[in-house]
């Protein structure tokens, strides 16, 4: 391996070893702050998720959630746009997948019918996304602002039209779609038997790696970055940097969007009231972790998945609100030391080089 | 003419008194042992191009930053490394170029910002307009109390700026480039207040780089070139070119152009410095006319061409419209009016893509902000603006990104050779080489370089302009525009001098010196140009 590329590799990994670290030994006080051993409950928590086909299925599935918005922020970050929108982005999504795969007729083969509900997915979220992307090159309005507000504008609009329109009686939520359902992880793999966990994993696999693709081997992703990283100097280099920026809320949008087919296809197969559950806000985590690389973000996808099922696990010891402390804890860890632990690594570097 | 401390009058007069003053931001010393003795109740003008350590001095004087090293006496009592806070209960007000007022308060809110009249422990609005009028009245700073300062012509927030000083008891106060954004006539109201503040004891120190206007209001200037204090004369005993002369620095200039073994004739044969071939002009513009961003006419209705084979250098101070001109040039900023052809071609709607692909290639003046990304890498960087041509069906051409690396790395002699390199950690002359491996190692009809050999050592500065001179040879149109005037003058053919948005003289560079472009710089001289 080239010199340079092992820096790279070291400042992208270690980072967030040590935050893991930092997080680790947090959640040592807190869980003896409850007088239970660390030991205990870290091992209830890997059993509980890790060590068992169901709740390995359970972290998987809520990891495709989770690799979506994740991918669908660091996306934005990339071109310099902070995308807080992705949970209305992600209901959008799930919205129009399920009134596609309602309105198709149940003798339509899932060939067909999976793929005009993804499209639906990436359509409304590309809209939601879009909008405040449009905003910010037409007038300058600001896109954390406007996607925050959009959140609340999006989930209440479609709160209303299934409240209204497509309810089941005494339910949140829309009568199954007849069309476009997405199998199972457990139909090839029969030990998953009961997990949530589908094939919707492939795709956000394929999102990630298409990901990569174009944020560094495509003339797109390069004026991208370039856009994200100076926009003068990409603008002298003959970027149009609002193009980039519309475009890119747009995919952004997309991208999350289409995590909702993960629950409506693959899960429950009907939109739900509130189905998105935080996952567009957990999208911010997972991108800042995974350091706005598609592969630390599938990573750290996977990783908060991990304590979001485990914190079912350890209830029974300590409230699952630790969980969530510990996910605090995480944030904060790589946020802060990010810098901190690259200007050590630089220092510790600098005889070597000079 | 150094920058011993002067011995006029006795200590006691002095309002303030600066010696030895050092600072340092990073790698750039603002100022080197600069000094600055002002006497009470006298307008003091600080003078010098950008850059030469004026607002730093300023700054360290009103206490926003310490100075590295030196002493500071204000009316007699030493108040080194003071803060701003010490610095304005000790009656020293800065206006700074840049207003620092509540857009959304009205005038008289913001004066009384932080010194708020109260009645019963409440904020008496009515007692502020009334202070304010009054400190108006007497001052002759005519400002209405009631209205909001996004509602006020420059000149008039400019007034409330000095008025918020005075409020707070300025007796000494520091208008940093006050003039840069007013009209004539707010221009010569300005001066009315600053003699009546005078004759009231109060001291003023006006920073600017403008001859004309330093001649007209001030008692006394000390000149800064480089961060050094070079000169203190009395305005009196004075005339513009000799203020000129210390702030161009004609010695420093001299020696350091023969030093660099740049020769004072043009170095390609057949043309002496004389108008070029006529023929077809590479780059031909026409009445342009380009807004600042305060929408001031940083460029008004300039014509001018250059010939293939001919490189023309704009001198001048900087800020008097070179940088919109090259941005708008480049298609980096709007214009108001006027046409730019490029090998004959309209170009005056087309992007900075449609432009480059037309023949144009531009090295632009800040490379941290515009010529690289930063954290990009060297191989990245030389195909920045390129990217099209580097790749296929939307796909970067790595192999061809990669063996265009290796060949410019070696041709401009980029230093560490490692194409995977961010640009970041690259020196400012390897930084510099890539930018202009990248826009001088393609086909291209006409260069624009800006501050070509900014920042950069002696030998990349060797480097370049041999690039330059080269690149000339092989009939390439090149618009230099400089700081540095002992640099336009070795390189180019003409020579014009640019001055509050027009050129005051073009020259061939044959007839043009430092003494005769000076005046030009500075306005004293101007001439109709064609």
């Amino acid at each position: 391996m080239n010199p340079r590329r092992k820096e790279q590799l070291e400042e992208a990994l270690f980072p967030p070893f040590v935050a893991l670290l930092v997080a680790l030994i947090c959640g040592d006080l807190l869980i003896m702050s409850y007088g239970q051993s660390p030991a205990t409950v870290y091992r209830l928590l890997l059993e509980g998720t890790w060590g068992n086909a169901y709740g390995f299925g359970q972290v998987l599935y809520k990891a495709t959630t989770l690799t979506f918005t994740g991918l669908a922020v660091s996306l934005g970050i990339r071109a310099g746009l902070f995308n807080v929108g992705a949970e209305s982005q992600l209901a959008a999504g799930g919205f129009l997948a399920a009134l596609v795969g309602l309105g198709l007729s149940p003798a339509i083969p899932g060939i067909v019918a999976v793929p005009l509900c993804l499209i639906a997915a990436a359509a409304g979220g590309g809209i939601v996304g879009a909008i405040p992307g449009w905003l910010k090159v037409r007038f300058g309005a600001h896109e954390v602002i406007v996607t925050i507000m959009l959140n609340f504008v999006v989930l209440a609009l479609l709160n209303w039209i299934v409240a209204a329109h497509l309810h089941v009686p005494e339910t949140l939520h829309t009568p199954e779609i007849r069309a476009g359902a997405m199998p199972r992880l457990e139909s090839v793999i029969s030990s998953f038997h009961g997990s949530a966990a589908n094939f919707t994993i492939l795709i956000a696999l394929l999102t990630a790696v298409a990901g990569w693709f174009y944020l560094f081997k495509s003339r797109r992703g390069f004026d991208l970055r370039a856009v994200g990283l100076q926009p003068d100097a990409a603008e002298y280099g003959g970027i149009n940097v609002r193009g980039v920026w519309l475009r890119a809320m747009t995919v952004s949008g997309m991208i999350a969007g289409v995590g909702g087919i993960n629950y409506v296809l693959g899960y429950k197969h009907y939109y739900e009231e509130g189905f998105a559950g935080g996952s567009g806000f957990l999208g911010i985590a997972v991108a800042l972790v995974g350091r706005n690389h598609p592969v630390g973000v599938v990573l750290a996808a996977l990783f908060f998945a991990t304590l979001s099922q485990g914190g079912l696990a350890i209830h029974a010891f300590v409230p699952k609100q630790m969980v969530e402390v510990l996910q605090g804890v995480v944030i904060l860890a790589v946020a802060m030391s990010v810098p901190e632990v690259r200007a050590v690594l630089r220092r510790a570097r600098k005889p070597v080089a000079a | 003419m150094t920058g011993s401390p002067v011995t006029t009058g006795n200590r006691d007069n002095l309002a303030i008194s600066m010696e030895g003053i050092d600072k340092t931001f990073g790698s750039v010393r603002a100022n080197r042992g600069a000094s600055l003795q002002v006497r009470k109740g006298e307008i003091h003008a600080l003078v010098g191009e950008n850059g030469a350590g004026k607002s730093t001095l300023m700054k360290i004087l009103g206490g926003l930053e310490p100075a590295d090293a030196g002493k500071m006496e204000v009316n007699g009592t030493d108040v080194t490394g003071w803060n701003t806070r010490q610095a304005i209960q000790a009656g020293i007000g800065v206006v700074h170029q840049h207003f620092m007022l509540v857009p959304t308060l009205t005038v008289a809110e913001n004066i009384v910002l932080g010194m708020e009249p109260r009645s019963g422990g409440r904020f008496d609005y009515d007692k502020a307009v009334e202070d304010v009028t009054r400190l108006s009245t007497d001052t002759g700073l005519a400002v209405s109390a009631d209205r909001k300062i996004a509602d006020l012509s420059v000149g008039e927030a400019q007034r409330v700026e000095i008025l918020k000083t005075l409020y707070r008891g300025a007796r000494i106060l520091v208008l940093d480039e006050p003039t840069a954004v007013l009209s004539p006539p707010e221009v010569k109201e300005l001066w009315t207040v600053l003699r009546k503040m005078r004759d009231n004891g109060d001291t003023i120190v006006l920073i600017t780089h403008r001859l004309d206007e330093v001649i007209e209001i001030s008692d006394t200037i000390t000149v800064m070139r480089q961060g050094q204090t070079v000169d203190r004369i009395t305005t009196a005993d004075t005339t513009p070119s000799e203020i000129a002369k210390a702030m161009v620095g004609r010695e420093v200039a001299l020696s350091s152009r023969e030093e660099a073994g740049i020769l004072t004739t043009p170095a390609h044969g057949g043309s002496n410095g004389a108008a070029p071939a006529q023929g077809p002009a590479a780059l031909t513009v026409t009445d342009l006319t380009v807004l600042g961003s305060r929408k001031t006419r940083e460029v008004d209705g300039l014509s001018f061409s250059v010939q293939p084979g001919e490189i023309l250098g704009i001198a001048g101070v900087e800020g008097n419209g070179q940088t919109e001109l090259i941005e708008a040039l480049a298609g980096l900023r709007p214009i108001l009016s006027g046409n730019i052809k490029i090998d004959g071609n309209d170009v005056t709607f087309d992007d900075v893509r449609e432009r480059r692909d037309a023949g144009l290639s531009h090295i632009p003046e800040d490379r941290h902000r515009r010529g690289l990304i930063l954290d990009y890498s060297i191989s990245d960087n030389l195909v920045l603006g390129l990217q099209s041509d580097f790749s296929k069906n939307g796909i970067l051409d790595a192999d061809r990104i990669g063996q265009n690396a290796r060949t410019q790395i070696k041709a401009f002699d980029i230093r560490p050779p490692s194409a995977e390199l961010p640009a970041r950690s690259l020196s400012g002359g390897n930084q510099q080489k890539v930018v202009i491996a990248r826009e001088m190692g393609r086909e291209f009809t006409v260069l624009l370089a800006s501050q070509p050999t900014r920042g950069v050592d002696v030998g990349a500065i060797e480097f370049i302009h041999s690039r330059l001179r080269e690149a000339r040879a092989a009939g390439k149109a090149i618009l230099l525009v400089s700081a540095e005037l002992n640099e336009v003058l070795a390189l180019s053919d003409r020579v014009a001098v640019m001055y509050r948005g027009k050129f005051a003289t073009v020259v061939p560079a044959s007839e043009a010196s430092e003494e005769s472009l000076g005046e030009y710089m500075i306005g004293t001289r101007k001439e109709s140009v064609a």
